[in-house]
């Protein structure tokens, strides 16, 4: 086996040191009620040539292929990568190495992390990012938690209806042991979570809206931060697709206290839906209670700059059971990636590439409603937008995946009052020879 | 040990991002519009974020100097124990980041996804298989949000029963993460001091569980190394008072085809498939941490689950007994495709000769250092040994010290004071993929060092010396925060 470099000799040396004649000499502590006593019931081993061919077979079995144009979001975004990110994040002294516990010889990951921090930073508009949760749903179950330390005696926290409903759910199952309670902020006809009720009375440590929120909608993040904080209450900002901040203001300049969500729009491929990175921050004065790694800049006995890992007494190995999360791995090379993604796409890039999404976006939208759909809501949107039909959809998407489009996510499953309405999405990757297609296909 | 590979060589100075480039420039190429120009209502743009502007050079040669800072599996040893660092294979890595995979959109009906959704499903499969387990899920995203699903599948089994429980049976040398893993779903943990042998004694669970007690999380082999050998017994009194027993599997490369995990006692385990299964660790993750339960537990998984039909593979949500969701989709899917394929690679066999000889290698190392660094417990042990800095005490000559010297050898140190039952630990996994030559050298640098302690302290206190920076003040960085360029 190629991995597996003993030889029959190396293993007679070894035994011969060790002073056992054998490998069931080794396991001699481990009773004979503990064995395994058959043989694991695994396929038999594969060549890499057998696993090719297993892979190729695997891949047959899909109906969605890379040719696929995808106008599906909803948490997951499709945007051009460009070949220099995996060509060096795959880069072995990256992507084989551990956790940066001895910093002297992981100052790439820590470098590259403490930018991503940065990068971050400027991008939500916050005083200090983390180096990542593992999503942006557990990262917004973790800023719940957050905001109940923070707010002390409150028990209650509010989360809008408009944020992701799969966001919703990892909520609900980091909440299902505590005694806190989750309230559902409903929506608005325009789109935007309705604050009209909000107030002091309620106890609401913390309250999370989503923008751009599940459908799309822009929610009026000054506004918002205005009546949240008039409740007395932590202001929650999350997202799931941070490419919006090139183009709309960042939810930390509106008032948002912690700003949390999904980065994998940043230069991740979808992958079936993970690996990608929960993106987090706040603002300076909750930083003792942040979940999550943090990346610090030093000075080295000569005085020369350096990276470490830093403030871990808020973390799960030193403070035990009063850690501020139990995370420890987190999305590591993720987070490089999404660094080096910033850095490629730059100030000026990624203004442009935003713009381009929002008016590709309002292409197709302008042109489903002049085909006869309806907007669901009126408020601004930026990649994604809701309509809804007045005959069935379905026979449409249909012949539309045959042409190579994935087009629209049929949203009655998510929500009871959204039967035949269906939530698109367009980024950069749609060519409008494509979008042009779909609503042909939606006038016929 | 001066000279040799790896121990020397060319460091290039980078500066940070934002202190190169210049406005204007790009990295990348952006599509040009084909699309009429849209407005956005003016209050609601921003002036978005002060990025440096750089050029596809700036940032490719920027990324490799970083990388060429670092230390890898790929460059060399890297016995960080409890970490099982094992060789990535290159292959996975192909597979993970074909086409075929990175473009399947994860809302899509099932039909469109049946390649995808057989991955995950024979994965569910084979990871049953190795632990002895019966059913699992893949979805949690790291080895301690495994850890969290389980525990909150202890609160949803007592509250199915009806009975709330507060605490939780932690032994002093489990994970470090388990407490806090614990503490998220509402249980106090109750530490055990593992016995003279290091490991735990019966008796001492038998005394401290109780009907208030949700059960036990057992690291198994412990972070010592050492196979807890009552653990049927103590499964035992743990379920004879209701409780479940949790096995933090991080250590299963330790026991794959050795041990039944079922036959143990154990109800609830999660793997950490980037240190078992191979998948690379990326300077911090994405891992992977499934979790596997017996049969009675199955309902409690979280959800949705991939089932097959005999024809389809689906999505399965109506599980009204889930824990619910833990990840927006179906985990770190990436390291699932990796881990299968590595799984594939290996087979029964050579699964059960990795664990083999991951346990040779480590009993190897045990024997050779034994007699120059201090041996926290003279006794069989698994997969890792753990040594401390006793003997070098007299010469004032930390663990630290130790580990740092090591780098300049051209070694990754082992894990460094952990266990905490261990003062001054120092952690060794060698793990299966380094050969003979390579323990006998890295064992050979290590008696160096143990002689440097004694004839040249300094040298060691001043270690490391062949990076881009020397030791790094961690305490400054702590006291004065900068967290942001």
């Amino acid at each position: 086996m190629r991995y597996l470099p003993h030889t029959d000799e190396d293993i007679r040396t070894m035994f011969d040191t060790i002073g056992v004649s054998d490998f069931e000499g080794l396991f001699r502590t481990v009773p004979e009620s503990c064995r395994y006593d058959k043989e694991m019931k695994l396929p038999p081993p594969k060549t890499e040539w057998d696993l090719n061919s297993y892979m190729a077979e695997i891949k047959s079995m899909m109906k969605i292929t890379p040719e696929h144009a995808v106008l599906v979001g909803a948490g997951r975004y499709q945007h051009h990568i460009p070949s220099t990110i995996p060509a060096i994040m795959s880069r072995s002294e990256l992507i084989t190495a551990y956790t940066p516990y001895q910093p002297e010889m992981a100052q790439g990951t820590l470098q590259g992390l403490y930018e991503y921090q940065t990068l971050t930073a400027r991008l939500l508009g916050v005083d200090v990012a983390n180096a990542s949760m593992y999503d942006g749903a557990s990262a917004l179950a973790e800023a719940l938690l957050m905001g109940i330390r923070i707010g002390r005696k409150k028990k209650r926290v509010a989360v809008s209806k408009a944020i992701h409903p799969h966001y919703r759910a990892v909520v609900d199952t980091y909440f299902a042991p505590t005694e806190y309670e989750i309230v559902e902020l409903a929506v608005a006809e325009d789109g935007r979570t309705d604050l009209s009720s909000l107030s002091a009375e309620d106890g609401f440590a913390a309250v999370a809206l989503q923008s751009p929120n599940f459908f799309g909608v822009i929610e009026d993040m000054e506004k918002s931060a205005e009546a949240i904080h008039a409740a007395d209450s932590l202001f929650i900002a999350a997202f799931s697709e941070p490419l919006a901040f090139g183009l709309v203001k960042s939810p930390g300049s509106c008032g948002a206290d912690i700003v949390c969500g999904e980065g994998q729009s940043l230069g991740i491929p979808v992958s079936f839906g993970g690996p990608g990175l929960g993106m987090f921050g706040c603002r300076d004065k909750f930083v003792r209670n942040l979940p999550g790694r943090l990346v610090g800049e030093t000075r080295d006995l000569e005085g020369k700059r350096g990276y470490v890992l830093t403030l871990s007494t808020r973390e799960q190995h030193i403070r035990r059971e009063k850690a501020t999360s139990n995370i420890c791995s987190n999305q590591g090379i993720c987070t490089l990636t999404a660094a080096m993604y910033m850095a490629s796409l730059g100030g000026t890039g990624i203004r442009k590439l935003a713009k381009l999404n929002f008016d590709k976006a309002e292409y197709l939208k302008a042109g489903l409603q002049q085909a006869g759909a309806t907007l669901c809501h009126d408020a601004p949107t930026f990649n994604e937008f809701a309509v809804r039909f007045d005959s069935d959809f379905k026979p449409v998407q249909k012949s539309l995946m045959e042409q190579g489009i994935a087009a629209g996510l049929n949203l009655s499953g998510f929500y009871d009052d959204m039967d035949n309405c269906y939530l698109f999405c367009v980024t950069e990757t749609a060519s409008k020879d494509v979008l042009d297609t779909v609503i042909k296909e939606v006038k016929k | 040990m001066k000279y040799g590979p790896g121990r020397s060589g060319l460091i290039m100075e980078e500066p940070l991002l934002w202190e190169k480039g210049r406005p204007g420039r790009n990295g990348m190429s952006i599509p040009d519009s084909d699309v009429p120009d849209a407005q956005l209502a003016a209050d609601l743009c921003g002036e978005g974020p002060d990025f440096p502007d750089l050029s596809e050079v700036d940032v490719v040669r920027h990324y490799t100097r970083l990388s060429q800072w670092n230390f890898g599996v790929d460059t060399g040893m890297y016995p960080l124990g409890s970490c099982t660092m094992k060789y990535n294979p290159k292959i996975n890595e192909k597979h993970a980041a074909s086409e075929g995979i990175t473009s399947a959109h994860p809302m899509l009906d099932d039909e469109y996804c049946q390649g995808t959704l057989r991955i995950i499903y024979e994965l569910q499969n084979y990871l049953a298989a190795i632990t002895g387990l019966d059913a699992v899920s893949v979805q949690p995203a790291a080895g301690a949000h495994g850890e969290l699903a389980g525990m909150l599948i202890f609160a949803a089994y007592h509250k199915s029963r009806g009975k709330k429980r507060n605490k939780i049976l932690i032994p002093d040398t489990a994970h470090g993460t388990n407490p806090a893993s614990a503490a998220l779903c509402g249980y106090k943990p109750v530490s055990i001091k593992s016995g003279p042998r290091g490991i735990l004694d019966v008796d001492q669970v038998r005394e401290l569980m109780d009907e208030e007690c949700a059960g036990i999380m057992i690291t198994n082999p412990n972070t010592l190394g050492l196979f807890e050998e009552n653990i049927r017994e103590i499964a035992q009194i743990v379920h004879e008072k209701g409780g479940l027993v949790y096995g933090d599997g991080a250590n299963m490369n330790a026991v794959m085809g050795i041990v039944d995990m079922k036959k143990c006692g154990v109800d609830v385990l999660h793997l950490n498939l980037h240190k078992t299964f191979s998948t690379p660790h990326g300077g911090g993750g994405p891992g992977s941490g499934p979790v596997c339960v017996v049969e009675e537990l199955a309902g409690f998984l979280p959800s949705p689950r991939v089932v097959f039909d005999g024809e389809q593979y689906r999505l399965e949500d109506e599980r009204p007994e889930s824990i619910g969701r833990m990840h927006c989709f179906h985990g770190n899917y990436g390291v699932l495709v990796r881990a299968l394929c590595y799984i594939l690679t290996m087979g029964a066999e050579n699964l059960k000769k990795a664990t083999q000889y991951a346990v040779l290698n480590a009993c190897y190392i045990k024997v050779k250092l034994k007699n120059h660094l201090h041996l926290a417990y003279d006794r069989p042990c698994m997969h890792e040994a753990v040594f401390s800095d006793k003997k070098q005490q007299e010469y004032k000559v930390t663990t630290l010290d130790i580990a740092k010297r090591l780098m300049d050898s051209g070694y990754h140190p082992p894990t460094i004071y952990f266990p905490l039952v261990v003062h001054g630990a120092i952690m060794i996994e060698p793990t299966e993929t380094e050969s003979l030559e390579e323990l006998d050298t890295f064992i050979e640098v290590v008696k160096e060092i143990v002689a440097e302690a004694k004839s040249d302290a300094e040298l060691l206190k001043n270690a490391p010396q062949r990076f881009k920076v020397k030791r790094l003040d961690e305490t400054q960085a702590a006291r004065q925060p900068c967290l942001c360029g």
